[in-house]
């Protein structure tokens, strides 16, 4: 289990508890929500996915994933998803990556390295700031992919639930 | 010093044609530096003026000007930085895996020899916004590079073997090395990068015949680790006293403060002082670091010999929006209000252009050098006032509560300028300044800092100034002054160093790929070529057999291929204007190629 490994980190406990809890095994499929539990919603697999309302507020999820996104994985992945001339476009990643497939690769890396290129995914696994909001970073991309959303900051968002404040307290720390 | 007396007599004939005269302990590199036919420096002379006295080719033929022979570097990432060319032997270096080929100028470019050095590949991902390298030095019949992995190398330039090899950093804490090592009289000169990673950064110097470390100079820390002299160091005039760092910040945070120091650096052999900006603060969360944090986003005036700062002065305290402060420093001999001054010149990221007496660190001028700049309502300037050199903060543009979106800040944080150095060029007294046109939303967020792992906590979206669509433009800037005297628009930033020429030709590279040339004077273009790919590198010029030759590398990277690549939108356009300004990706794809230019 390349998850378990990758969040053997400080706040691993928590993480590989949560985790193990909803990763699927098989592609993302569906991502229209079935489910919201404490302003989190999921898909009818259980994968998290965005909730994007008709006035276009989105989700807190979809929202904190735009901003994390952008502070941790734009400097390689472009902005909003879009790619860039150092990695590839998150956007279309997601139409064939499943959510377990997305974690798997933030927490544990990708390498290719040869002749032709130098790729390289560095791997988050012990990384606070990217793994306590692997999932929202995964939900915000999932809307975009999907073209739930389009470029730049959502104008309307949820208020943070107080889940999602709890479980930011716990992970980061102090 | 022994040849001290010689390169003094050399130096006296040179300073009539050449401002970028030099005294070197190094009679090799000297002897290199001083021929007009080498690129011997990474910016041609240790004024950093990039101003060649080579005029065969002039603004009456530059456009004829064909391609002469063309070179792949094999490797596809960013290329930034020039060519050497030393006699009959040119010396380039890529990005990442940072290969390092000689080749002859007698045979259109065959290699010589070839050096690729084996790197752990897990520097890469630590490298912020590509794997770039800005180039090699010459000295003592060596060639040094610095390596992604902060190694710095001697090689021997006849045959490409490993003299010597230091490390001088750690990666796996986020230290990388992107910058050109420097050669001054008998010290090799390497920074380090790492701002995003936490890293508490240095410049450090190393003897050229052995590389043992001569001495190592923090940018932030107690004056045993920065070498400030709390009564010799002085800054605006005054000497700042004990501990001048630590008192501005709060607990231990500066040892993961950041201010790197990948920029240029410059050097007087009069004064025997070195020159360069340290960069931004970690992190990018202003209210997590509480404090002016000094001495990041600073000019250093540090003795060569002892690295001990003769004075230092902050652009831009307490930094609420990653102007890193490493841009080149440029020495020029210019008069000022009816008195010739020793001054240094310097395009900060924060969008002023700096000019201060390079004696005694008394500021002159600070002057925005695009009209777009707001964040600063201008500097200080009283010398009696509290805030003296200080710049004033427009509050709308304070970026100092977190968790809240900052909007239309002017620049953005790739700032008016990057690392691509400007050219100067004492006959129009001018400097050629390549620049960016982008403004940005800027939100912080707390962060927690883990050795090793990028340490950011802000968000950024950026987008084309105001009024327009062009994300840069080219100008001529009146340093005494501080005035634009002319400004060419660029579709997208300029992110490639620029070179001038005493034949009235200035030059420049475009991110879509075109080589230009352009009137000194005016501004008017001369000439363009399409090169194959994105153009980051900065153009150089050298003369063999007898012909003037233009060169520079092409292969598209850095942060510019990244932020550019999907091309940039408005987030304040409101729906419908997705995807309303140029993507670099329908321009430009990557590739390292090397172009060499020379008349019919
Ligand atoms: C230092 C640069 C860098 C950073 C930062 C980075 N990535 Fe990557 N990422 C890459 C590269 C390069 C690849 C391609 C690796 C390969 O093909 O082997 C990649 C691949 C991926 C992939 C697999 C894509 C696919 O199509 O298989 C995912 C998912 C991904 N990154 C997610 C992220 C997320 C989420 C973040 C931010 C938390 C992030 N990356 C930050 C460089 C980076």
């Amino acid at each position: 289990m390349k998850l378990r490994a990758g969040a053997a980190g400080v706040c691993a406990l928590t993480l590989t508890a949560l985790w193990t809890g909803v990763v699927m095994a098989d592609g993302s499929g569906d991502p229209a929500a079935v489910k919201n539990q404490d302003g989190k919603y999921y898909d009818k697999q259980g994968n998290p996915t965005y909730s994007i309302k008709a006035d276009g507020t989105v989700d807190w999820y979809t929202y904190s994933g735009f901003i994390r996104y952008s502070s941790e994985c734009l400097r390689c992945h472009g902005p909003d998803g879009l790619g860039s001339s150092y990695a590839p476009a998150l956007v279309d990643s997601l139409k064939t990556l499943s959510y377990s497939d997305f974690l798997g690769v933030v927490a544990g890396g990708k390498k290719a390295v040869n002749t032709a290129q130098d790729l390289v995914m560095p791997s988050f696994g012990t990384d606070k700031n990217v793994m306590c909001v692997a999932d929202d970073i995964y939900v915000y991309l999932r809307a975009r992919s999907n073209g739930a959303i389009g470029r730049g900051r959502p104008d309307k968002h949820e208020a943070i639930p107080a889940a999602a404040k709890k479980w930011q307290d716990t992970c980061f720390g102090p | 010093m022994r040849c001290f007396s010689l390169t003094v007599g050399i130096c006296m004939g040179l300073v009539a044609t050449l401002t970028a005269a030099s005294v070197y302990a190094d009679s090799d590199e000297e002897k290199a530096a001083a021929n007009p036919a080498n690129w011997a420096m990474p910016r041609l002379n240790n004024s950093l003026t990039a101003y060649s006295t080579l005029k065969q080719i002039n603004t009456g033929n530059v456009g004829k000007l064909q391609v002469a022979w063309t070179f792949s570097t094999g490797v596809l990432r960013g290329h930034e930085g020039a060519p050497l060319v030393i006699g009959d032997v040119m010396y380039l270096v890529t990005p990442f895996p940072n290969i390092v080929y000689a080749l002859d100028l007698n045979h259109d470019g065959k290699i010589i020899w070839k050096y690729e050095p084996k790197q752990d590949p897990n520097v890469i991902p630590v490298m912020c916004c590509d794997t770039v390298n800005r180039g090699l030095s010459f000295g003592d019949g060596k060639i040094f590079l610095h390596q992604a992995d902060t190694t710095l190398v001697a090689l021997d330039a006849k045959t490409g073997k490993v003299v010597w090899s230091v490390k001088d950093g750690d990666p796996t804490k986020g230290e990388t090395g992107t910058s050109a090592p420097f050669v001054y009289k008998d010290k090799v000169l390497v920074g380090d990068s790492g701002g995003e990673f936490g890293v508490q950064c240095h410049m450090t110097a190393y003897d050229i015949k052995d590389g043992k470390r001569v001495w190592r100079g923090y940018s932030e820390g107690p004056d045993d680790q920065t070498l400030i002299d709390p009564e010799k160091t002085t800054s605006l005039g005054k000497p700042v006293g004990k501990d001048s760092s630590l008192k501005t910040w709060q607990g231990d945070q500066w040892k993961i403060g950041g201010g790197c120091t990948w920029g240029w650096p410059s050097y007087d052999p009069q004064l025997n002082l070195i020159y360069w900006g340290s960069g931004n603060p970690s992190t990018w969360n202003p209210s997590q670091r509480p404090g002016d944090n000094k001495w990041s986003m600073t000019i250093w005036a540090r003795d060569l010999d002892t690295g001990v700062p003769k004075w230092v002065y902050q652009m831009t305290p307490h930094d609420q929006w990653d102007y890193d402060g490493v841009n080149e420093m440029i020495l020029t001999d210019q008069r000022i209000n009816g008195r010739e001054r020793k001054l240094v010149s310097h395009f900060d990221r924060n969008g002023l252009g700096y000019t201060l007496d390079r004696v005694t660190g008394e500021l002159l001028v600070a002057q925005k050098y695009d009209p777009a700049v707001n964040w600063t309502s201008g500097v200080d300037m009283n010398k009696n006032s509290a805030n003296y050199g200080r710049p004033t903060v427009v509050e709308r543009y304070s970026t100092e509560t977190p968790d809240v979106n900052h909007t239309g800040i002017c620049p953005a944080a790739l700032g008016t300028k990057d690392e691509q150095p400007a050219a100067y060029s004492p006959e129009t007294q001018l400097f050629y300044v390549p620049t960016n046109h982008v403004c940005m939303d800027y939100e912080p967020f707390k962060v927690s800092y883990t050795a090793g792992q990028p340490y950011v906590g802000a968000t950024l979206s950026m987008y084309p100034a105001p009024g327009g669509n062009n994300m840069g433009n080219f100008i001529a800037w009146d340093g005494k002054t501080g005035k634009i005297v002319w400004s060419d628009p660029e579709l997208f930033s300029v992110w490639s160093g620029a070179l001038a020429t005493a034949g009235g030709v200035v030059f420049y590279g475009t991110l879509e790929g075109y080589l230009k040339a352009v009137d000194a004077k005016t501004g008017k273009l001369l000439y363009k070529f399409k090169t194959p790919s994105g153009i980051i590198g900065n153009v150089m010029t050298y003369e063999h057999g007898g012909k003037q030759y233009v060169a520079v590398l092409s292969g598209v990277g850095g942060w510019a291929g990244i932020g550019l690549a999907a091309g940039l939108t408005d987030p304040h356009a409101g729906l419908g204007a997705v995807g309303g300004y140029a993507a670099l990706s329908n321009y430009t794809a990557l590739g390292g190629q090397l172009t060499v230019f020379t008349l019919p």
